[in-house]
């Protein structure tokens, strides 16, 4: 009998090593397995085998990749895609398939990391660039930044932008009633851990200083929650006069016909750009944006993007004013976010290119007209619609609201019920008169051949609130109008950027792995794509199961007994764990705990985090090995004991180590009455090998954007679940308008029992970002827990090679047991910056030259350079790194000796561009071929860099945030 | 305030903070060491506090913001910002090319000077 026709492991595609190259790499190292290698640099104590003899993992046995998807498209047919008229901030939407094609399935645009390194992510910058001026533009306001997660988290950083901002002294924050239910939710969640008091107000145009008393800030929807406008000019007036800061939630497609926030006087416009050809993704990811006046561009949390210049003088963008954020300014930062949505926003972005401003002004038109349409023929019949303005959203009022909106579902159409009498009908850029006759026919105006008269059309935006100021002047909003256009100018952007089809990107503590094509089929099926984030619970059945299955296997693999998906980042992650163990505190009486201690070698957003969780940041110092100094972490508990709420602690630490002294971490802290909070950002080094859970972890955020292959998109989306012990699961991430807030919880009794998540939420939809959650459930479902195992096994082989082969031209700055790192090393490159003066700037630009994407600069500690190769690279690009790394300390040596000037060579110049070595006369010391053909193997692959080094001070002292005039590039 | 840069650096007081005070009657004048810029990297941004702000010795009352980190300004003595450097603020990269200059940032009227280090003691705090 012959062999079953098999596929090829998955593994074997996610990994980029074979049993010939790891035994190579092996011996080079000294080890004889990659099970003896990890096991030298694993501590004991912690190892997985010590805590989970008898029960194996719940994961089941790998799928191929074929078995995987045809189990995907199984759930996705478990859902049910009804045309959505929900609204409540997400909308159907036309995604350009041009943009489909060419940027939201495309690795050039998916695989990038965050711009970090300007010079080859221009690309990007560019698509970024166009989004803030967009924003900008419609919100009538100076400077927006490069995407917030989603709405209700950009109001809330509104809130908290207002109160750094504001003079008023005052604690107190004003929001109109008429807002959408999740982004009340969200302010009252994250107001209360700060100490902030909401007040919700009628707010209308009649409204008087006496009705608002003293507040630093007040927050309007425009078009308002219940899709009524009103002038709210009077309101922002008021809080100017109270020192306070107008925050405006608007809505991008109506601002096309209505007055902008900016000309309305608003301090700050927030929002999403959803609507703007993302699809509802059943809640995300989608890019939120916030912009401001000018005066308050420093107060911006998340990415800016400024144009500034580079060594030729050419215009050059990159990010701008840094220092806001918390990887610099820790507790102090402007926001805990470090991921924006940068995929979504460059979607949103060129939606907003191949339409230009009469495009978008004609879809918000029709919008209008359909909504107008929508309430001439409901009032035709004597339905009473409640609300005479309106953009898109009509409210109308019933005997039986329950009966409409079923009789609607029947059709094929989801309304929202507001509440037994009221039934609200949102109208976007795919209804059609078809559709509207079906939602007539619910309200019973449809007569027995299905006729519905929409000859009359009512007209819902208020005479003083027309739009006066123009938008997407810009050239590059009126130019790109055919595809052929549009095409090419996606792929000339693409062509600036490097991504991971192009070559490894060893970004330490990034984790750049493979995004396997597979993993990432079921994106884009409507199934998944075509569902709003409050659809009936009916309708979602498939994509429940998947969340519970993730959540579950998540549980398993981390040691916790629940998890929550709902976080849109890691950060966002972070702060839900630790708002679970105020909440755990509070629930004891124990109130006043509320220290949070953080090593100092922490990733910033640890300290930004607790501080937006109303924690007090107390630092643990670290020895000189680069681990927590136990004498001085046993002090501070002794200090704090009263008043410990918790440590947070990242495993493997963010020097790339296996701290041989977590457990006894974790008890001192339990034995002194806080909670263990370890920071999963490193979990790829641990997956299958020990489980946070285990070794006194209570808590954990994970990042399925790096360990569970989410690709960065550039800079986000990210997905930040939260995992906890039983204890804290009840105080995890709920939210009011989820489908069900009752949640897995594993344990002894196996995958039975359940918690309803009853905490605060911190994203506007329930599940986060589901539409991307089939990339991560794949990678489990193909790899298993062996699978999982061996990612972990390869990753920390291929880290520790990179270490041993560099060893003699950059030392390891740390290392843990018998001399092993874990997955990713630090190249100490201080002591060449010393003896010769070539800086780590150098060597991560002059890594361009020779082909690469450089790794991490100067973090977590200045004038190193930390290397994480991932699982996923093969031994010859591996060595290719190596022997360029090489390569270029031989050049830095040069330099030293004197054979090349040290304010002219080729690390010094780097990137070389294509122009910098054709034009003009050559007047370097070295040769044009030694600039950018370092390699003889450069000749017929190389990447050519499109600007040469960027000048940073320069842009952040003359800051711009918009698309700077073509004349410019000239 | 050309005054100021032809000093010498051996005259001037300095805190721990990297700080130099000019002492001249009961005005002292406040700016950051060649060695804190140096450290800082290209400073882009300069946050001064207002001209009759009263200020406590030790306390942050602005901020030095280069690209890549942020220093914290410390008030050196008890007292009333009598002036803030304005051209500082237009041109931050001042505190980079003359930072016992031009570069100064503030000045403080006090009743009682505290303890500041000298020359030699600074000049052996960073080593030099």
């Amino acid at each position: 009998m012959s062999q079953p026709f098999t596929q090829s492991p998955f593994t074997q595609r996610h990994i980029g090593t074979d049993a010939d190259a790891q035994s190579h790499m092996l011996a080079t190292l000294g080890y004889d397995s990659v099970e003896h290698l990890v096991s030298a640099a694993l501590p004991a104590s912690i190892h997985a085998d010590l805590f989970r003899q008898d029960a194996g993992s719940a994961l089941p046995p790998a799928a191929t990749e074929n078995e995987a998807v045809a189990e995907l498209r199984a759930l996705a047919g478990r859902n049910t895609v009804k045309r959505s008229m929900i609204g409540l901030g997400y909308y159907d939407t036309f995604t350009p398939a041009v943009i489909k094609r060419n940027v939201f399935e495309n690795p050039s645009w998916y695989t990038a990391y965050t711009p970090y390194q300007p010079e080859i992510s221009q690309g990007r910058l560019e698509a970024l660039i166009n989004f803030q001026t967009m924003i900008a533009d419609l919100t009538g306001l100076t400077t927006a930044n490069a995407s917030m997660l989603d709405e209700s988290t950009a109001v809330v950083e509104g809130m908290l932008l207002a109160l750094r901002a504001s003079k008023s002294g005052s604690r107190r924050f004003i929001v109109d009633t008429d807002a959408f239910p999740q982004t009340h939710a969200l302010l009252t969640n994250r107001a209360a851990a700060l100490g902030i008091e909401l007040a919700q107000v009628d707010l209308n145009e009649q409204t008087t200083a006496e009705d608002l008393g003293d507040y630093f800030g007040v927050f309007v929807q425009y078009p308002s929650g219940s899709g009524r406008i009103w002038n709210p000019t009077n309101v922002i007036d008021l809080a100017h006069e109270q020192k306070a800061l107008a925050v405006v939630a608007a809505d991008l497609l109506a601002l096309t016909l209505l007055k902008s926030p900016g000309d309305l006087g608003a301090d700050v416009a927030v929002g999403t750009s959803q609507r703007f050809g993302v699809p509802m993704g059943f809640g995300g990811p989608h890019a939120g944006y916030m912009a401001v006046r000018k005066g308050l561009e420093r107060q911006l949390p998340g990415r800016l993007v400024g144009v500034s210049v580079d060594a030729a003088g050419h215009p050059a963008y990159r990010l701008a004013l840094q220092v806001r954020e918390q990887h610099i300014r820790r507790d102090k930062a402007t926001s805990n976010i470090c991921t924006a949505q940068v995929l979504l926003a460059v979607m949103a972005g060129m939606y907003a290119v191949y339409h230009g401003p009469q495009g978008l002004t004609v879809i918000a038109t029709r919008v209008h007209e359909r909504a107008g349409a929508l309430a001439a023929a409901l009032r035709a019949i004597d339905v009473d619609v409640t609300n005479d303005t309106f953009f898109d959203t009509i409210r109308v009022s019933v005997p039986n609201a329950a009966e409409v909106v079923e009789k609607a579902a029947a059709s094929g159409y989801n309304l929202h019920q507001v509440d037994a009498n009221t039934v609200s009908v949102s109208v976007d850029e795919t209804t059609t008169l078809a559709d509207l006759s079906y939602i007539v026919g619910a309200f019973g105006g449809r007569d027995a051949f299905g006729h519905v008269d929409f000859d009359a059309v009512q007209h819902g935006l208020p005479a003083d609130l027309g739009r006066e100021s123009a938008f997407l002047t810009h050239p590059v909003f009126n130019t790109h109008r055919s595809e052929t256009s549009m095409m090419r100018y996606l792929k000339r952007l693409a062509d600036y950027d490097y991504a991971l089809d192009r070559g490894m990107i060893p970004l330490g503590s990034c984790t750049m792995k493979l995004n396997a094509a597979s993993e990432m089929e079921a994106v884009s099926w409507p199934e998944f794509a075509g569902i709003h984030p409050f659809a009936p619970t009916a309708d979602v059945e498939g994509y429940l199961h998947l969340v519970r299955q993730l959540e579950t296997w998540l549980s398993d693999v981390t040691g916790y007994d629940s998890v929550s998906l709902q976080p849109n980042a890691g950060s966002q992650g972070e702060l839900a764990g630790l708002l679970a163990i105020r909440g755990y505190h509070q629930s004891n009486g124990q109130a006043d705990r509320t220290v949070c201690l953080i090593p100092s070698s922490a990733h910033g957003t640890n300290a930004a985090s607790a501080a937006l969780a109303g924690m007090r940041v107390v630092v643990v110092a670290c020895d000189e090995l680069g681990n927590v100094d136990l004498t001085d972490l046993h002090a501070k508990i002794t200090e704090h004991a009263e008043n410990l709420a918790a440590l947070m602690i990242t495993y493997p630490s963010t020097h790339g180590v296996y701290e041989h002294e977590v457990a006894t971490i974790c008890a001192a802290v339990h034995t002194a009455g806080g909670q263990v909070y370890v920071d999963g950002a490193n979990l790829n080094a641990l997956l299958g090998f020990a489980r946070y859970g285990d070794f006194g972890g209570d808590v954990s955020h994970l990042n399925l954007h790096k360990t569970f292959c989410i690709p960065h998109g550039g800079g986000g989306p990210g997905v930040g679940p939260v995992a906890a012990k039983a204890h804290l699961a009840p105080f995890l991430p709920g939210h009011p308008l989820a489908q069900s807030d009752e949640h897995y919880l594993l344990g002894a009794a196996g995958t039975t029992a359940t918690v309803v998540h009853a905490g605060g939420p911190v994203s506007a939809a329930p599940y986060g970002s589901p539409s991307i959650l089939p990339i991560s459930w794949a990678y489990v479902r193909m790899m298993g827990i062996d699978g999982l195992k061996q990612a972990t096994g390869a990753a920390v082989l291929a880290a520790n090679y990179v270490a041993k082969r560099l060893e003699d031209s950059y030392p390891l700055l740390y290392s843990g047991d018998n001399g092993l790192v874990a997955h990713e090393c630090i190249l100490d490159l201080r002591p060449l910056t010393a003896a010769t003066g070539v800086t780590v700037d150098d060597v991560a630009k002059r890594l361009v030259d020779y082909g690469f994407h450089s790794p991490t600069m100067s973090f977590p500690v200045a004038g190193t350079l930390m290397v994480e190769p991932t699982e996923s690279e093969d031994l010859g690009e591996i060595d290719r790194f190596i022997d360029a790394m090489i390569a270029i300390k031989a050049e830095a040596d040069a330099v030293a000796a004197g054979r090349w000037p040290a304010d002219d060579n080729p690390l010094h110049n780097a990137p070389h561009t294509a122009q910098s070595v054709i034009e003009g006369e050559w007047e370097h010391p070295y040769d044009r071929a030694t600039a950018v053909y370092p390699l003889a193997s450069l000749v017929r692959g190389k990447y050519w860099p499109p600007v040469r080094r960027i000048d940073n001070a320069y842009g952040d002292r003359n800051l711009v945030c918009a698309c700077p005039p073509p004349e410019a590039f000239e | 305030m050309t005054d100021t840069s032809k000093l010498q650096q051996s005259t001037l007081k300095y805190t721990p903070e990297h700080e130099w005070v000019l002492v001249d009657g009961s005005i002292a004048t406040v700016g950051i060491t060649a060695y804190a810029a140096g450290k800082l990297g290209d400073v882009v941004f300069v946050e001064l506090p207002g001209v009759g702000s009263t200020v406590a010795s030790g306390t942050v009352v602005g901020e030095i913001e280069s690209t890549k980190s942020v220093g914290e300004l410390f008030a050196p003595v008890n007292g009333t910002v009598t002036a803030t450097n304005g051209q500082v603020v237009e041109s931050p990269e001042l505190v980079n090319s003359d930072p016992f200059g031009e570069g100064w940032l503030i000045k403080v009227e006090f009743e009682t000077l505290p303890d500041l280090l000298s020359f030699a003691e600074y000049s052996a705090l960073i080593g030099e």
